[in-house]
C-alpha cells in the first residue's frame, strides 16, 4: 500500500478558497446569480476530492488486505460469511499444535505408566534376593533354601534382561516423541509472522482513516486510538500461562511468591 | 479419600491423578469445567476439589465461589492449581475462600505440600 503522497493540501485549498470568495462576492454584487452557483459548485468540488480519493485509497488497503491475507468470503451475506483466510488457516494450525501437544502428552505417559511396573517389581526383587544373599554370605541358609535362591537369581538376572531391554526401548520412544517441540515450533513461528503482518496492515489502515477523519472534521484528536489500545484489563479475567513473569510487577514469579502473598493475607 | 479433578486439558487431569495416585490417593474422579463439576459435587460424597482456574464454561473462580456458597459445599477444601499468576487473581482467590494455591508449571513437591497443609488445618 503506498500512502507516502499527501492526501490532501490544505494551502491550495485556503488559497483557492480566497480567490472564489473575492469572484463570489463580485459576482454576486453584479447580480449575475448563475454564475455565482457555478462558483460554489467548484469549491464543493475542491473540497469533496480530496476526500474522495483517501475514501479510495482506504477502500484500496483494506482491498490489498484482504488479498493479502488471501481472505475468501462471501460478503453478500450478512454477517459476511469467510470461507477461508490466512487467520482462519492459522486457527486451525494453533488447534493442531494443542492436538500434537496433547497426543505427545499423551504417548509419554502411556509409556511411563506402563513400564512403571517393570521398574518397581525389579527394584522389590532384587530387595528380596539381597537379604536372602546377604544370609547366604553369613551362611545361614538351609540347602533347600539355598536350591529355592539359585534358581530365583537365575529368574531375576532374566527378568532384568527382558525388563531392561522393554524400559530402554520405552524410553527411546519417550525421546522421539519430543519431536513435537520442533514441529510445532515452526507452526508457531508461522503463525507469529502473520499476526506481525496483521498488525502492520491495521495500523496502515489506522493511519488513512485517520486522515479521512481529520479531513471530514470526525476525529478530535489522534490520541483517542491510542487510548482505546490500553484499556485495562478486568483483575480476575483469565491470561493464562505467563510468558515474562519476571518482568511484570503485578504478576507472581514462581510458588515461592505465591506462598509469600497468601501467608501475608493469614493464610 | 474422594477427590474431584477439574481441568479443561485431559492431559493436567492425567498428571494431576497420577501425582495423587504416587500420593497414595487413588479414588479420583475428573471434570472439564465448573459447569460439569458442580453436578458431581452437588451429588457426590466428595472430600476434596483440585481444580484449574482458566477454563470454558464455568470458570474455577467461579467454581469455588458457588461452592462456598452452596450450604453443603461451604467447608469443601479446595486446592486452586493454576497458570493464573496475577497477584490480584490470588487474593481474589484467597478472599474467595481458596485452600491452596499452586501455579503451574508446578513440581510433585509442592503439590504434595499443599495437600499436606490443607488436610492439617482440616483436620486440626
Amino acid at each position: 500500500m503506498d500512502t507516502s503522497e499527501p492526501i490532501h493540501d490544505d494551502e491550495e485549498f485556503n488559497a483557492q478558497l480566497r480567490q472564489c470568495a473575492n469572484h463570489l462576492a463580485d459576482k454576486l454584487q453584479n447580480g449575475q446569480l448563475d454564475e455565482a452557483t457555478e462558483i460554489i459548485y467548484s469549491l464543493t468540488d475542491a473540497r469533496n476530492t480530496p476526500i474522495f480519493n483517501s475514501v479510495g485509497q482506504l477502500t484500496r488497503g483494506l482491498h490489498d488486505a484482504i488479498v493479502n491475507f488471501h481472505v475468501d468470503a462471501d460478503l453478500s451475506a450478512d454477517p459476511p460469511e469467510v470461507k477461508s483466510s490466512e487467520i482462519h488457516d492459522a486457527t486451525n494450525r494453533l488447534q493442531w499444535v494443542i492436538e500434537m501437544t496433547q497426543g505427545a502428552a499423551d504417548k509419554t505417559m502411556d509409556k511411563v505408566e506402563a513400564v512403571a511396573p517393570i521398574a518397581m517389581s525389579l527394584g522389590q526383587e532384587s530387595m528380596r534376593l539381597k537379604e536372602d544373599w546377604e544370609r547366604l554370605k553369613r551362611r545361614e541358609i538351609t540347602k533347600e533354601e539355598f536350591k529355592t535362591l539359585y534358581s530365583r537369581i537365575d529368574e531375576f538376572l532374566n527378568q532384568m534382561g527382558e525388563g531392561t531391554q522393554i524400559l530402554n526401548a520405552s524410553l527411546q520412544d519417550i525421546i522421539l516423541e519430543q519431536g513435537y517441540q520442533d514441529l510445532t515450533g515452526q507452526v508457531l513461528n508461522k503463525v507469529i509472522t502473520l499476526v506481525t503482518d496483521v498488525e502492520r496492515e491495521l495500523v496502515n489502515l489506522m493511519r488513512i482513516a485517520g486522515q479521512v477523519e481529520k479531513m471530514t472534521g470526525i476525529a478530535s484528536g489522534e490520541a483517542e486510538g491510542a487510548k482505546a489500545v490500553e484499556a485495562p484489563a478486568l483483575n480476575s479475567e483469565a491470561e493464562g500461562p505467563q510468558i515474562h513473569a519476571e518482568k511484570r510487577n503485578d504478576v507472581v514469579n514462581g510458588q515461592d511468591e505465591v506462598d509469600d502473598l497468601l501467608s501475608s493475607l493469614g493464610f | 479419600m474422594k477427590i474431584l479433578i477439574v481441568d479443561d486439558f485431559s492431559t493436567m487431569r492425567r498428571i494431576i491423578k497420577n501425582l495423587l495416585r504416587d500420593l497414595g490417593f487413588t479414588n479420583t474422579h475428573e471434570a472439564d469445567d465448573g459447569s460439569t463439576a458442580m453436578p458431581m459435587l452437588r451429588s457426590g460424597d466428595f472430600d476434596f476439589l483440585v481444580t484449574d482456574w482458566n477454563m470454558p464454561g464455568m470458570s474455577g473462580i467461579d467454581l469455588l465461589k458457588e461452592v462456598r456458597a452452596d450450604g453443603k459445599l461451604v467447608s469443601l477444601p479446595v486446592l486452586m492449581v493454576t497458570a493464573e499468576a496475577k497477584r490480584d487473581q490470588i487474593i481474589e482467590a484467597a478472599q474467595a475462600g481458596v485452600n491452596g494455591y499452586v501455579v503451574k508449571p508446578f513440581t510433585a513437591q509442592v503439590l504434595k505440600e499443599k495437600i499436606d497443609k490443607i488436610f492439617e488445618r482440616v483436620e486440626g
